[in-house]
């Protein structure tokens, strides 16, 4: 469990999280959900220690990540999965070196082990034969998959991904979302996702934290965003007449 | 305000340089990214420094041959100043000034470009010193390359002066091969090394060090990169006068 307690952060005297509280639960696809310039990725990045809060605690499992010194911290980090915006997949590396490299740099596996756990991981995302190619030679959603499988490779506890599904089509997305549930549930991990994709929010969305202009707005599930009264939420999540069709359905059915 | 953002900055790059020299993670694999590195940086170097000392040490030969003719001097002359000439200043000094351009802005773009990809986010997340695993192999390769690519170009260069003689009719070819051995001083080859592995630590830090903190996308990835050739060329004249001072005097 992760926990976020009265976190602060500015950039040149513009405040862009506000006191921030959240809780994300292990076993659970939690999301930080928000408008675009909200507040989501300062939040992540802060959780992850990419950006240094001004104030506030940082619980993993009752371990505070402000508090730590380097080498607590470099200890923290192997059980740390990450998912980028934009994969951040190592161009000189194939998709097996991609997947084997925190292995490498962590364990002390023989080359066989570790090739057998990469190539383990590779199938688990539904990438099996690929793992000679580069990332150049990938589309967009087998990079994100090989990230997944990268994130994966070191059996994190924690698991974080930075919008996932940008720049990917709706079916794609969508099993993007399936396989980072079906992964957290297998595996038990506290995984926390970046995302402004509403496929995301109430398709996989078990615990929700709605930031608005750098302050937490709301906090549920996602059967409970349909039924929220929470004008600000509604307006991001139901921006669109398709999705406001879908809730008006719902609550009809209500 | 430019000082204190120069002071600024020479503190960052020292903290960096801090960052970059602690022991690495995995031997193993410090090694391996070292003899890619001196496969990338170095031997992929040699035909670029092959054609241009070639050439200059052609011209610098062609040039002697007309300034100093006259028959007060004798004509070995030629010889002697083109070597000296090539020991003393093209094979280091010139040679890396050339070499800013090629291997920095390398550097500096695949390290800048793996920054706005957040390749470098990825591994600090993994808990890898990314300034260490990235840039240490770099520095390391191409200090121990340099002093290969240094002597390349010293022989080519006089291969270049050779060939002027031996095709022109500007100098005789015994003339010239006896004025490259008169008076040979060995300490120059000394110093033209001692100054290129001084050249070779600032080209290869100064171009680590602008691609890492580069913020932004592909524009800034080619400004930086600008920047580190610039910056690394300046840094190499004014260590050539401080080196020439305190190696020469």
């Amino acid at each position: 469990m992760i926990q976020v307690k009265n976190v602060n952060k500015s950039f040149d005297d513009k405040t862009i999280l506000h006191s921030v509280d959240a809780t994300f639960y292990d076993g659970k696809t939690n999301l930080i959900i928000g408008q675009s310039g909200s507040g989501k990725t300062v939040l992540m990045k802060s959780i992850v220690g990419l950006v240094t809060p001004e104030e506030g605690e940082i619980l993993y499992d009752g371990r505070d990540l402000l508090q730590m010194d380097s080498k607590q911290k470099k200890e923290l980090r192997k059980e740390i999965g990450m998912l980028f915006q934009g994969s951040a997949l190592f161009d000189s590396e194939t998709v097996l070196g991609n997947v084997m490299f925190p292995l490498v740099m962590f364990t002390n596996m023989t080359q066989a082990e570790m090739r057998d756990r990469a190539l383990f991981c590779i199938e688990r995302v539904n990438l099996k034969g690929a793992d000679k190619k580069y990332p150049s030679e990938l589309s967009g959603g087998m990079q994100k998959r090989v990230a997944i499988a990268r994130a994966i490779a070191m059996n994190p506890k924690y698991l974080f991904c930075d919008e996932p599904n940008s720049g990917l089509d709706p079916k794609t997305s969508i099993l993007i979302d399936e396989l980072l549930s079906d992964i957290t549930h297998e595996y038990n991990m506290t995984t926390i996702i970046n995302t402004h994709d509403m496929n995301s929010v109430l398709g996989i969305g078990e615990n929700i934290i709605f930031l608005n202009k750098g302050h937490r707005e709301w906090v549920g599930d996602m059967s409970q965003i349909y039924t929220s009264d929470n004008q600000p939420l509604n307006d991001f999540v139901f921006a669109t007449d398709l999705f406001q069709e879908v809730k008006n359905f719902i609550s009809s059915k209500r | 305000m430019v000082i204190t953002d120069s002071i600024a900055t020479f503190g960052k790059y020292c903290l960096f340089i801090k960052r970059i020299f602690t022991f690495p993670d995995r031997w193993h694999v410090f090694f391996n990214r070292t003899i890619a590195e001196i496969s990338k940086l170095g031997i992929d170097s040699i035909p670029l420094v092959i054609i241009i000392s070639l050439f200059i040490g052609a011209v610098i030969t062609i040039q002697m041959q007309l300034n100093i003719m006259s028959p007060l001097i004798p004509s070995y002359s030629v010889g002697l100043a083109t070597r000296e000439i090539i020991l003393l200043e093209f094979s280091s000094s010139i040679l890396c000034l050339i070499l800013a351009g090629k291997v920095g802005s390398n550097i500096a773009s695949e390290i800048g470009t793996m920054r706005v990809t957040e390749q470098i986010d990825a591994l600090e997340i993994m808990g890898v010193n990314s300034a260490n695993y990235l840039v240490l192999p770099k520095i390391v390769a191409f200090i121990l390359f340099m002093p290969v690519l240094v002597v390349f170009c010293m022989g080519t260069s006089l291969i270049g002066g050779y060939l002027i003689a031996l095709f022109t009719d500007m100098i005789p070819v015994s003339k010239y091969i006896y004025g490259i051995q008169t008076l040979f001083n060995e300490w120059y080859v000394w110093y033209g090394l001692i100054k290129s592995l001084v050249f070779a630590f600032i080209i290869s830090s100064v171009a680590s060090f602008f691609g890492y903190y580069v913020k932004g996308g592909a524009l800034e990835v080619g400004k930086s990169s600008t920047n580190a050739v610039v910056t690394s060329s300046i840094l190499i004249l004014l260590f050539d006068v401080i080196l020439t001072k305190l190696l020469l005097q």
